[in-house]
């Protein structure tokens, strides 16, 4: 058979055609996920920390820098240690090293003192979101507030706007980082870094659209509060035992 | 203890993330805004008096403008990313309207306005210059070469018409910086809904002062008289404004302290610590009260013209300390103190680095150098001011 350049890219174009046909009918057809497959529409993630429980060992603040490998001097989550010695007066308040290595122990006993976990509250009205020129930060679907590090602009509006001071410019990469809740975790059936490591289990991943969520019953039981509720950002990090002293 | 940190300041929060650059970025719109407000004076207002500064006015906004962005490229993390603003405007972003003002502002307002005042010179000029210069005003006429007197009616109606749409877009483009501040609320010290009038007011200020420097400065240099009235009438705003600036500034003060909310305690510890120098001092003693105190005696006493001279040109010097004080109050004062109320940072300038003192004075020197080029190219001064 005699064939001219022409007709073969005449037979290549029609295969191309029908190829690609074929793997978008695949597709249509075929497009059922594996029923585990993760659905961002049916999460809505949160947390929930009971302060009483925190005993300020740091395992969550080790674990967290570990696991996302944040840049060492920033943190993602870091815990205070509260100590009160009179209400209403200015209470005494550390966090060294963001509680990396934990804290030294505190030798007076006749003071009100308390640990406070902190990270992002992943707000579903976050000022952060909101400012972002460019739309770099983001809420997802599932409410876990994200950075897309290849678009951000590194201008740190975002890190203004956030009253808790949870994002911080990441010098190596020149772009905001920030808790993304594990996200790599979370969206295969995992817990966060920061809640696997914690001994007292006063860090609690927890999914609001999970009518089974242990959470449900929680917030039914327990006098809750986020912080600075003021700001109206719609936190979902919710705290157990909250003083009225944490900023 | 960290060094430089008073009380306690959350993990993230101790090193500033808005440097000296940010602070050059409204003091130079500031000084924009304020320029062609003056211009429009002339324009729209009809105040004869200020004529002489109208196409100097002009230049001074146009040089200015040219530089403003750079600050925020040189501060961005990713300034190659910087064009995803246009691309990808985020709606809810206070600063992503940013390039569309500034793009607004440069293209309908300013340089259409510039050329059509010079375009009777440009024109003129391409017919009587030779070799590269010929070329370069023969690309400014943009092919028209049209002078006759019913184009040149055209070109005064439509410069109008600029002029009246110019002065609301020169208001917006330093209220909407006020407003970049003024709508965080995450920070007291910069969230208040009089942040975007008072930017306003300030930039008028500094905008007035900086045309009447470089008034006073450029005839000195060429030797020219110094028209008196127009000096008299430009201090004679310059006061006006002031006062209106002064008293909401100082709205917001007694504002904030009768209010004396939660904040209240940190912010008035920063004002007699760290902000003492630059806040009571500077800004507030130096930068306000002194140019506001010899503006007013030149409205009360009679002085001789050499004296008036010598009392405009320290009043505007002093207003642009002042000025300049504001805006590092503002930027850098805002980020002094942790949200959390309890504790307090500092503020070095490093000197040659990105953020640092070198590429900002080489910032605030390259308006000037445009501005130079911008004069010998379209000499701003009449017939009758050279004679």
């Amino acid at each position: 058979m005699d064939l001219s350049r022409r007709d073969l890219f005449k037979i290549g174009g029609k295969l191309l055609v029908l190829a690609s046909a074929g793997a978008t009918l695949e597709q249509i057809v075929g497009a059922e996920p594996a029923p585990d497959a993760y659905k961002m529409a049916d999460h809505w993630w949160g947390m929930i920390i009971d302060i009483e429980e925190c005993i300020g060992c740091g395992n969550c603040v080790r674990a967290c820098s570990k696991e996302n490998q944040v840049a060492d001097g920033y943190f993602r989550t870091w815990v205070e240690r509260y100590v009160i010695e009179e209400e209403g007066k200015q209470p005494q308040v550390e966090s060294p090293k963001g509680a990396i290595e934990g804290f030294p122990p505190l030798l007076r006993e006749d003071v009100k003192s308390f640990f406070v976990p902190k990270l992002c509250n992943h707000c579903a009205d976050s000022p952060c979101v909101q400012v972002c020129p460019v739309g770099a930060t983001f809420r997802s679907p599932d409410g876990v507030v994200l950075v897309d590090k290849t678009y951000c602009l590194g201008c740190r509006y975002c890190v203004q706007a956030c009253p808790y001071g949870c994002r911080f410019l990441d010098p190596r990469t020149d772009t905001v980082d920030k808790c993304t809740l594990c996200y790599h975790r979370i969206t295969q059936g995992l817990t966060t870094a920061c809640c696997e490591n914690c001994p007292t289990g006063a860090r609690q991943l927890v999914d609001f659209k999970n009518p089974k969520d242990p959470v449900h019953e929680f917030l039914r039981k327990n006098k809750v509060q986020v912080l600075k509720p003021y700001m109206a950002t719609e936190a979902k990090v919710f705290y157990k035992n909250l003083d009225g002293a944490v900023r | 203890m960290i060094p430089g940190v008073d009380g306690f300041m959350y993990p993230n929060e101790t090193e500033l993330q808005w440097s000296l650059l940010i602070v050059l970025y409204p003091y130079i719109t500031g000084l924009v805004a304020g320029a062609f407000i003056l211009a429009s004076l002339e324009r729209v207002f009809k105040v004869e008096a200020v004529r002489p500064t109208y196409r100097l006015a002009l230049l001074t906004a146009l040089a200015f403008l040219l530089v403003a962005p750079l600050p925020l490229q040189l501060h961005l993390g990713h300034p190659e990313r910087s064009f995803e603003m246009y691309l990808t405007p985020h709606a809810s972003s206070a600063m992503a309207m940013f390039g569309f003002v500034y793009l607004w502002y440069l293209t309908v307002v300013l340089l259409l306005e510039v050329w059509l005042e010079f375009r009777a010179d440009i024109v003129y000029m391409a017919q009587t210059t030779t070799g590269f210069t010929r070329l370069i005003y023969r690309a400014l006429t943009l092919g028209s070469q049209n002078v006759s007197p019913e184009a040149r009616r055209i070109d005064e109606k439509v410069g109008y018409v600029i002029t009246v749409i110019g002065i609301p877009s020169a208001f917006l483009l330093h209220s909407y910086v006020g407003f970049i501040f003024g709508s965080i609320k995450a920070n007291p010290w910069w969230s208040t809904p009089l942040m975007p009038i008072v930017f306003l007011f300030s930039a008028m200020v500094s905008g007035i002062a900086a045309v009447l420097l470089l008034y006073v400065g450029s005839m000195k240099a060429k030797k020219l008289r110094i028209d008196m009235r127009c000096l008299d009438t430009i201090a004679k705003y310059l006061f006006y404004v002031f006062l209106v600036d002064f008293s909401l500034e100082m709205l917001d003060l007694i504002h904030r302290t009768y209010e004396a909310d939660e904040s209240f305690r940190s912010l008035d510890f920063m004002v007699h610590t760290r902000l003492w120098g630059s806040h009571v001092l500077l800004q507030i003693c130096a930068g306000t009260l002194g140019p506001l105190a010899i503006l007013a005696s030149t409205q009360l006493w009679k002085f001789s013209e050499a004296r008036r001279r010598v009392l405009y040109v320290t009043a505007c010097c002093l207003t642009e300390v002042g000025i300049f004080a504001m805006r590092w109050n503002v930027v850098i004062g805002g980020q002094l103190f942790s949200k959390s109320f309890l504790g307090y940072t500092t503020y070095k300038v490093a000197f040659a680095a990105r953020e640092g003192l070198l590429p900002a004075i080489g910032l605030m020197i390259l308006p000037f150098v445009i501005f130079v080029v911008l004069i010998k190219l379209l000499p701003p001064w009449t017939a009758h001011e050279s004679a």
